[in-house]
């Protein structure tokens, strides 16, 4: 059996700052970590591995630099590491992206278990996944929180919702989308960490995958869907903080207020 | 041409769901601008009663697709029905609520029809500037004057983005549920009800749902509360008597931050209590912070609340900023002493 999740880099958004003049985000020394969710993937695989003796490649589509996410993911315990990187790669939105990952998925040859995050802390979008199941005509069950049996042919998966859950039983080939309740990550090991920067990751670039894709489709260009502009966010303006005042005349002010504003 | 603002409607247990019906009333504002008819796409088995609520809430035209392959919902059936709207009405826009069922349909569909998707959305327009129609024309899109603009949080909530779609149609967006105001429901109002028979198949149910099971307990709708008393870290692991107790006298619930939602010692934070950019996005008429340091993630979630008042004992705390009034002081103190002056207001109004 073979399993390939995929993986992206991602910036620690909690420690995001931005330019106050330009809007922009300021990347220089932001950490970055592999996305959770996609974390949660990865061991869910390595689970299935222990107990199946399945394989796994990870795959991360992105800049050179995230082959600092593929060698985490090999000392965790995956196999092979796969880098989908290109200059005409680049600025790709989620259509875009999921085709490319798609076409380096049939080049590495399908597996039976396809596992990406649900979604990426950087944008949120939880769509890259269901894209590339669309684009490999597998089916899918998104928001897996728990893997309860896996055959050759078939799974049987947990899929929460809001309200709820459902028990799912889904044929190979198959993707699922992990959210981080689906496994608490192990951590490397040091002889994983020596093995990991041993190995050597395969680069898939854009000559490999180009008879695969739909070319106008790709990059900032092909895109369906372009930024117009990006902004900070702009908070509402602050109103008044009051201190240094005893208890029972804050809870007054607070009465004033309520009473103002029509809540009483 | 592509022709239509349509609404994916999402339903459970035949039950239409809020963000439908806040979509509906969106695309009647959408409508406005841009001239198209409101339609309400309502897929399922046995749901045919559920139609008239969708014209009363703003929709002029109502595509039923009723079938059993739709009683559950199940990624591959409803794709395939959804596509087959697209295919055979060929909308301008086409809107999905960001919930965990439409963020499993609409990539799908977007994928299959070939057109862009923007993933929960907090702010849609069509484009009218001079500058803005100069940009889609500039991005290869033929009419500007009909291209929708899809704003949206990125970046964990920092930045706003917005977007376009300038050369497929349908121009295609999820939208977060609680964002988007309904319209006054207005019973008088009626629509045309266009039935759509899909053609389904055994392999469209490429899955088996083997159990089905709603969470048994009686999960309080935060989104739906007209108050909400939510508790931080600093309100404590014990806090839910105190800030159950002041919910009480406002008539309103009690909702959290992360912070505690995650903190397994802390048992009265449930999930579905959550606010933020992860949880719930709430706008009540009055937010009561306390112990809420107020990070980004958390501020995604309630800052178009009509008032926010916040708790905290650190004056430099980042709620104060989205606050129309700070406290600064020991939640554990006050709130209880607040509580106490709502109960002898609310004794004091009934003589
Ligand atoms: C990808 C991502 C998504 C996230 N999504 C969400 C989300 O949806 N919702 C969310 O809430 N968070 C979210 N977070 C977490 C968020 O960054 C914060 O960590 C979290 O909101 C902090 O919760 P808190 O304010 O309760 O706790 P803290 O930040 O620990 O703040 C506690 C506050 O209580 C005050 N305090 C302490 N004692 C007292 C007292 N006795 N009286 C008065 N005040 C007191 C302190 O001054 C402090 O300001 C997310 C984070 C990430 C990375």
């Amino acid at each position: 059996m073979k399993i390939i999740v995929c993986i992206k880099q991602v910036p620690d958004t909690v420690d995001v700052k931005i330019d106050p003049k330009t809007g922009n985000l300021i990347r220089e020394g932001l950490p970055v970590i592999i996305n959770p969710d996609d974390k949660a993937g990865i061991e869910a695989a390595l689970a299935i591995k222990e107990q199946t003796g399945a394989t796994i490649q990870v795959v991360s589509m992105g800049p050179p630099q995230a082959d600092v996410a593929l060698r985490e993911a090999l000392a965790m315990g995956c196999d092979e590491a796969v880098l989908i990187s290109a200059r005409e790669f680049g600025g790709s939105d989620t259509y875009a992206t999921s085709g490319i990952i798609a076409a380096a998925i049939r080049k590495l040859g399908m597996p039976e278990i396809l596992i990406t995050g649900r979604q990426a802390i950087d944008g949120d979008t939880a769509q890259v996944g269901p894209q590339i199941g669309e684009k490999l005509h597998i089916p899918q069950v998104s928001y897996v929180e728990e893997i309860q049996e896996v055959t050759a042919d078939h799974l049987i998966v947990k899929r929460q919702f809001e309200d709820g859950y459902h028990i799912i039983k889904i044929k190979t080939p198959c993707l699922l989308t992990a959210i981080g309740e689906l496994a608490k990550p192990r951590y490397m090991t040091v002889s994983g960490i020596v093995e990991a920067y041993n190995k050597e990751i395969k680069v898939l670039g854009f000559e490999e995958l180009k008879d695969d894709l739909e070319l106008d489709m790709i990059g900032t260009k092909g895109s369906p869907t372009n930024v117009y502009q990006s902004f900070p966010k702009q908070l509402k303006a602050p109103g008044t903080v009051l201190k240094d005042m005893s208890d029972d005349e804050l809870v007054a002010a607070i009465m004033a207020k309520l009473e103002e504003k029509h809540v009483i | 041409m592509s022709k239509g603002i349509f609404i994916v409607v999402e339903q459970r247990d035949g039950k239409v769901q809020n963000v439908g019906l806040e979509l509906i009333g969106e695309a009647t504002r959408l409508k406005a601008d841009l001239g198209d008819d409101v339609y309400a796409v309502l897929l399922g088995c046995g749901i045919e009663g559920e139609v008239n609520k969708l014209y009363h809430f703003g929709a002029d035209k109502v595509i039923l697709v009723d079938s059993d392959y739709l009683k559950n919902y199940v990624t591959e059936p409803y794709t395939k029905a959804v596509t087959e709207v697209v295919n055979k009405f060929d909308p301008e826009i086409m809107l999905f609520g960001a919930s965990s069922i439409g963020r499993d349909l609409a990539p799908r569909v977007a994928s299959r029809v070939k057109t862009g998707l923007v993933a929960d959305t907090t702010g849609l327009r069509m484009a009218k500037t001079e500058q803005e129609l100069q940009q889609e024309a500039a991005h290869g899109c033929k009419d500007p004057e009909r291209a929708l603009l899809m704003t949206r949080p990125a970046f964990g909530g920092n930045l706003l983005a917005t977007l376009m779609c300038p050369r497929t149609k349908p121009q295609m967006a999820t939208v977060r549920p609680g964002v988007m105001k309904k319209i006054d429901k207005d019973e008088t109002r009626t629509g045309e009800l266009i039935k759509l028979d899909v053609q389904f198949t055994p392999e469209d149910m490429n899955v088996e749902i083997i159990e089905a099971v709603k969470a048994n307990k009686k999960m309080v709708d935060i989104t739906e509360a007209k108050v909400l008393v939510s508790g931080g870290r600093g309100a404590g692991r014990d806090a839910y008597e105190m800030l159950r107790a002041c919910a009480d006298e406002l008539g309103g619930e009690v909702s959290a931050s992360r912070a505690c939602v995650d903190d397994q010692a802390c048992e009265w934070a449930k999930t579905e209590m959550q606010v933020g950019q992860t949880g719930k996005t709430v706008r009540p008429d009055l937010y009561l912070a306390c112990g809420i340091s107020g990070a980004i993630q958390h501020v995604a979630g309630m800052e178009n609340s009509d008032l926010v008042i916040a708790i905290n004992k650190n004056d430099t705390a980042p709620i104060f900023s989205v606050s129309d009034l700070g406290i600064v002081g020991d939640v554990k103190k006050i709130l209880p002493k607040l509580t106490t002056a709502l109960k002898k207001y609310n004794a004091d109004k009934l003589v």
